[in-house]
């Protein structure tokens, strides 16, 4: 349990990698990095797929990434009603990358595919945890 | 090249918003239209293979009661699913049933009964189809991992917005020609570019119609596809990949990886170059997916899609024309009938029996039928 307290809307409560949800709470977004192997994951993984390890170290990820593209949705899927519209992005941090939102308070002018952008811890209106995008 | 396994017979329904029936009703009518072109009957096939994406379903298990109701028991049954590929799927497992020797004939039914849920409850169901822990409880849903995409290929290559309009226009022009298609207006550029944005750069026009519809294909090896039938169609290439479902797994968003690597086998078995595609069904499930697909089959190089589109190219009578049936944009969307519609074109194509959609002389056709966001991908290419 714990991991319920993730995302604008969750759909998982039970996760060996709930403690994301914690660090998140402390102000940071981690990926899983292999304690054997040392590859890196996010989403966070409690597995490793390359030498089969379980054994996971919690680390940051980096405070700049670079926009491998977005979208603004008008038409939410069902739940997301409230929410609309908002804007999807993929964003690169080298080692990983990191599927979000991109906050509102950015102008659909402003954003451009390779833009520089960081990540935010944020706590929604009804108390869910989660991160978002904004410009640099 | 493979001549072992044929398609003899091929079935579909009229795709329509929301069809005046049960579901098994639907089904049937596909399979019969399937069995009287066939010219067998369903004690003759070996096994049935269902292809169906469950979550839009309220039958649960539905390989049991469509059996029962077409008379398909006491043969083996059983349900594939790779969302929108789940027929495709069906045609790779048939094809592998049938070279292994277990069956002689097998029957592949897609369907999907999109009116069973609302537009928005089957998007979010959709959205689940993308990683529930990580993408979805952002308010992912399909339009939105395709427009990303399509801002991605706007970005690396100049695509524009005319340019996707120009793939629903066409889509619309084969759509009214089409008695089976959901979608028979004609549209002009305009009206596609003033349409409401789904999720941009993606509007309304940009997105396949949902619909409600089933599909049937009747596979043999060779020896009974002879005998049976007057005009066999060869699967003469198979190919499948897939990709992460996650986007973060990804290399680039401008094409679709699995789909590039399901290509490069179908080719590869079928002993065929691209340039030796008469006519294709690709999975347009969106404007820009048609246009990825340009590319990952290696109609054009990567980011020269759009001159395939802007010079009618992919029209009858152009190079090599792709989606003369209307595509899923305007033939509609039925999930897991998809895969089996796009199969069913071709053969009437390779057959010469596509009426106002033939494509002159077509020998060889090809399917690219995909799976999510570029999840699953069976690519097919079929020769009389």
């Amino acid at each position: 349990m714990g991991f319920e307290k993730f995302g604008p809307k969750s759909f998982t409560a039970q996760t060996r990698v709930a403690e994301f949800a914690d660090k998140l709470a402390a102000g940071e977004i981690c990926a899983t990095r292999c304690v054997r192997c040392r590859r890196v994951y996010f989403p966070p993984r409690a597995d490793c797929v390359s030498c089969l390890g379980n054994s996971m170290e919690w680390e940051k990820i980096p405070e700049k990434g670079k926009l491998v593209s977005y979208t603004r949705v008008q038409y939410p899927p069902a739940g997301f009603e409230a929410d609309a519209p908002y804007t999807l992005a993929l964003v690169d941090f080298g080692e990983v990358k990191v599927f979000g939102r991109l906050s509102n308070a950015v102008e659909e002018a402003g954003i451009k595919v390779g833009r520089e952008v960081k990540p935010v811890v944020l706590t929604t209106p009804d108390g869910q945890l989660t991160y978002e995008f904004v410009l640099i | 090249m493979s001549r072992d396994v044929a398609i003899i017979g091929v079935g579909q329904t009229k795709f329509t918003r929301n069809y005046q029936g049960s579901l098994r009703e639907m089904v049937f009518e596909a399979f019969a239209e399937a069995l009287r072109d066939a010219g067998i009957t369903a004690r003759e096939i070996g096994a049935s293979l269902i292809c169906s994406a469950p979550e839009y379903d309220k039958q649960r298990s539905p390989a049991g009661l469509l059996a029962e109701y077409l008379g398909l028991n006491p043969q083996p049954t059983f349900v594939l699913e790779s969302i929108c590929s789940s027929s495709t799927t069906g045609v790779r497992v048939g094809y592998s049933l049938i070279k292994a020797g277990l069956h002689d004939v097998v029957a592949v039914i897609g369907f999907q009964k999109m009116s069973e849920i609302s537009s928005a409850e089957s998007q979010e169901r959709m959205g689940r189809g993308a990683d529930i822990m990580w993408e979805a409880p952002f308010g992912s849903m399909m339009p939105a991992y395709y427009a990303m995409h399509a801002q991605a290929h706007f970005a690396r290559y100049g695509t524009t917005e005319e340019d996707l309009a120009l793939i629903r226009v066409k889509a619309s022009k084969y759509g009214a020609l089409n008695e089976r298609a959901v979608f028979r207006k004609e549209l002009t550029v305009e009206q596609c570019l003033n349409s409401a944005v789904v999720s941009s750069p993606l509007k309304v026009y940009d997105c396949c119609a949902n619909a409600d519809g089933a599909s049937c294909l009747i596979l043999a090896n060779a020896d009974r596809a002879k005998a049976i039938s007057a005009k066999p169609v060869w699967i003469l290439g198979l190919g499948a990949a897939s990709e992460t479902m996650s986007l973060t797994g990804r290399e680039a968003l401008d094409g679709l990886r699995a789909a590039r690597l399901a290509a490069r086998e179908a080719y590869q078995m079928a002993g065929l170059t691209p340039g030796e595609i008469d006519v294709a069904e690709v999975h347009d499930c969106f404007t820009i997916a048609e246009l990825m697909a340009y590319e990952d089959l290696g109609f054009a190089e990567p980011g020269k899609g759009v001159e395939l589109i802007r010079n009618g190219q992919t029209s009858l009578g152009g190079r090599i024309p792709v989606n003369v049936d209307g595509g899923l944009l305007s033939k509609g969307h039925p999930i897991g009938a998809t895969g089996g519609s796009q199969v069913r074109t071709i053969v009437l194509q390779l057959r010469g029996e596509a009426g106002p959609m033939q494509v002159p002389g077509a020998e060889i056709g090809l399917v690219h039928n995909i799976g999510g966001v570029g999840i699953y991908s069976n690519v097919i290419i079929l020769g009389r």
